[in-house]
C-alpha cells in the first residue's frame, strides 16, 4: 500500500525522504527571515511582507541586493545580508515564501 | 489512513516533514515533553517554534521568573525617555494560545542524567529533552562591594530589562542639572556588544535636552569601543560633542554603593551622582547546575547543529549563555535564531532522525543615537564543519553609513515584529 503511495515520486527521481529534508531545509533557512519579516513571511506593518510572493521576485530582488542594481527602495541591510547565503539557499526560501499564505491581519 | 491525492499535497509542502513524522510517531500522539527555563528572547522563541513546527505533537512547559516579557533591546529607549516600559513589555498569551504550558517560577536545580528541573517550590518537573536559556548572571566575585542583596537599587545595572531599566530612568530624573552620571562597561564578552554605547547616546540625548549642564564619564575596561566605533563616535563628536568623557583600559574592580564611588585596578576613583554599574557576566546560573558550563567557567560550548551542550547529552542552550562562535553577538536576536535552530534539531532528534547539518543564523542588531536616528550592525554565520563552529561568511554582513532616520522606522518595525515572531 505505501509503495504504491510512494511511486510518482520515485518516478520522478525524488525519493520522499529528500522531499521531506529539502521542505525541512527550506523551512529552517527562511526561519531565520522571520525575526524581522513575520513568521512564515507575515510580516507586522514596517517590514516588507514575504508570504505568497512569487518565487522569482524574491529571487530578482535578493540578485539586485547582492549586485547593487537595486533601485527604488536600495535596503539598508539587506545588501549585506543577503551575501551570506548562496543562490541556491536563496532559490529554496523563495520557494518556501511563495507557498506561504498570507494571513489576514499581517500587512 | 492518507489518501494518496493527500499525501503527495503534504509533500510538495513544509507538512511533507509531519507526514513523514507520522510514520516513527503515530497520529495525535505525543513525541514527548520538552522543558524550557526562561522566557526570553531564546527560550520563549523555541518554546513557540517547537509547538508550531512539531504541529502540536511536543508538549513543552516554560519556567519563567517574570510575569511578561520585557525587551532589552529598546530598553535603552526607556532610560532616554523617549519610550515607556509598557512599551517594551509583552505577555506570554501568545504562547499559552499555542498550548505551551506556563509556570511562573524560578529553576533552583537541574539533574542532569534524569532530565529533571526543581523549582524553588520544590516542584519537579521531568521531560525528554531540556533546553536552557537563562541568560547571564553576574560575576560579583570580580568586582567587590556588590554582594548586599540591595546593592543594585543604590548602583543600578540594568542590564536585566525590567525594574532596573526604570530605576535608571528615575535616577537620571532626580539628578540635578550640572551632575555626573558614570557608567561601567566590563571587558568583553558581555551581553550586546553595542548596547553600553547606544546607552551612552541615550542619557547623552536627555542630558542635552534637559539637564545640558550634566556630564557623562564612561569607564570602560576594554581599550576601545566594541562595536560600531566610528559611527558611536561621529554622535559623541557631533550632537553630543562635550558630553561625554571616554576613558578606555578603566577595568572597576571596586564599588561603594554608599557613596556611589567607582575604584578602578589602578585605583582611580570616580564618584558620580547616577552609578550604572554592568559587571562582568557569565551565563545564568542553572547552566552551572546542569554541569553545562565547560568554557572559562563562564560559557556553555554547544554542538551548533542542535545546540545541545557538548557535556550534558540532551540539554539545549540558547542565546548569551553559550560560547558563541567568531564574531556571533550575544544579541536578543542571535537568541532567536539559535532558538529556531534548536527547535528544528529537537523535532528531528525527537523523531530519531539527524538535525540538518548545513545551519544558518543572521544578525540584526539596531543601536539608537537619539528617539529617530539609528545604526545598525549585521552578520551572517554559518556552519564550518571541519571546525565545528558558526563562522560569519566572508563578505557579507556590516553596518550604516551614518545614522539616519529611515533605520530608526525599521528599528520599530523590527521590534514589533520580532516581539510576535518569538511570542506569537
Amino acid at each position: 500500500m505505501r509503495l504504491r503511495l510512494l511511486a510518482p515520486l520515485l518516478v520522478l527521481g525524488i525519493t520522499p525522504l529528500a522531499h521531506a529534508q529539502e521542505a525541512t531545509l527550506a523551512r529552517n533557512l527562511a526561519g531565520a527571515c522571520f525575526s524581522c519579516h513575520g513568521t512564515n513571511g507575515n510580516a507586522l506593518p514596517g517590514m516588507a511582507p514575504l508570504a505568497g510572493r512569487p518565487k522569482d521576485e524574491i529571487i530578482r530582488i535578493m540578485g539586485e541586493f547582492r549586485s547593487g542594481a537595486r533601485t527604488g527602495e536600495r535596503g539598508t541591510l539587506m545588501p549585506q545580508i543577503v551575501k551570506g547565503y548562496t543562490d541556491a539557499q536563496v532559490a529554496l526560501i523563495a520557494d518556501y515564501f511563495s507557498k506561504q499564505k498570507p494571513e489576514k491581519g499581517a500587512q | 489512513m492518507r489518501t494518496r491525492r493527500g499525501f503527495i499535497k503534504a509533500a510538495g509542502a513544509t507538512s511533507a516533514l509531519a507526514a513523514l513524522g507520522r510514520t516513527t510517531a503515530a497520529h495525535g500522539q505525543s513525541l514527548g515533553r520538552v522543558v524550557v527555563v526562561g522566557g526570553g528572547y531564546g527560550g520563549a522563541t523555541v518554546a513557540r517554534y517547537l509547538r508550531l513546527w512539531s504541529e502540536g505533537k511536543i508538549e513543552v512547559t516554560l519556567v519563567e521568573r517574570e510575569p511578561a516579557f520585557v525587551s532589552c533591546p529598546l530598553s535603552g529607549l526607556v532610560i532616554g525617555g523617549s519610550k515607556r516600559i509598557e512599551d517594551i513589555t509583552v505577555g506570554y498569551d501568545g504562547l499559552r494560545k499555542l498550548g505551551v504550558k506556563m509556570i511562573r517560577g524560578e529553576a533552583m536545580n537541574v539533574d542532569a542524567d534524569k532530565k529533571t528541573v526543581t523549582l524553588r517550590d520544590g516542584q519537579v518537573l521531568s521531560c525528554e529533552r531540556l533546553v536552557l536559556s537563562p541568560g547571564i548572571d553576574f560575576m560579583l566575585g570580580d568586582m567587590t562591594g556588590l554582594n548586599a542583596p540591595d546593592a543594585f537599587e543604590h548602583v543600578p545595572h540594568a542590564w536585566h530589562a525590567g525594574p532596573q531599566t526604570v530605576l535608571l530612568r528615575k535616577q537620571l530624573e532626580h539628578m540635578k542639572d550640572g551632575g555626573v552620571y558614570t557608567i561601567t562597561i566590563p571587558l568583553a564578552p558581555y551581553r550586546c556588544s553595542p548596547a553600553p554605547y547606544e546607552r551612552i547616546c541615550q542619557v547623552a540625548w536627555y542630558f542635552r535636552n534637559r539637564k545640558p549642564k550634566s556630564k557623562i564619564i564612561v569607564l570602560d575596561a576594554n581599550e576601545e569601543i566594541q562595536a560600531e566605533k566610528q559611527l558611536f563616535q561621529a554622535a559623541w563628536n557631533g550632537p553630543y560633542k562635550g558630553l561625554i568623557d571616554y576613558r578606555p583600559n578603566s577595568n572597576v574592580t571596586e564599588i561603594d554603593t554608599a557613596t556611589r564611588t567607582a575604584t578602578t585596578d589602578l585605583g582611580d576613583k570616580q564618584q558620580a551622582d547616577v552609578l550604572n554599574v554592568i559587571p562582568p557576566q557569565r551565563a545564568g546560573f542553572i547552566a552551572q547546575k546542569a554541569g553545562a558550563i565547560n568554557v572559562n567557567g563562564r560559557w556553555c560550548e554547544v554542538n551548533w547543529l542542535s545546540l545541545e551542550s557538548t557535556t550534558r547529552p540532551g540539554i539545549h542552550i540558547l542565546g548569551d549563555a553559550a560560547f558563541p562562535g567568531p564574531a556571533m553577538p550575544k544579541s536578543g536576536h542571535m537568541a532567536n535564531q539559535h532558538a529556531k535552530t534548536a527547535a528544528a534539531a529537537i523535532i528531528e532528534l525527537m523523531n530519531g532522525r539527524q538535525p540538518s547539518p548545513t545551519p544558518v543564523m543572521s544578525n540584526t542588531c539596531y543601536s539608537f543615537i537619539d528617539d529617530k536616528n539609528v545604526i545598525h550592525v549585521t552578520s551572517t554565520h554559518t556552519y564550518d564543519a571541519a571546525e565545528k563552529t558558526m563562522k560569519a561568511v566572508p563578505g557579507s554582513g556590516g553596518t550604516s553609513a551614518a545614522a539616519n532616520e529611515l533605520e530608526g522606522k525599521y528599528a520599530f518595525a523590527w521590534a514589533k515584529n520580532i516581539w510576535h515572531d518569538v511570542l506569537g
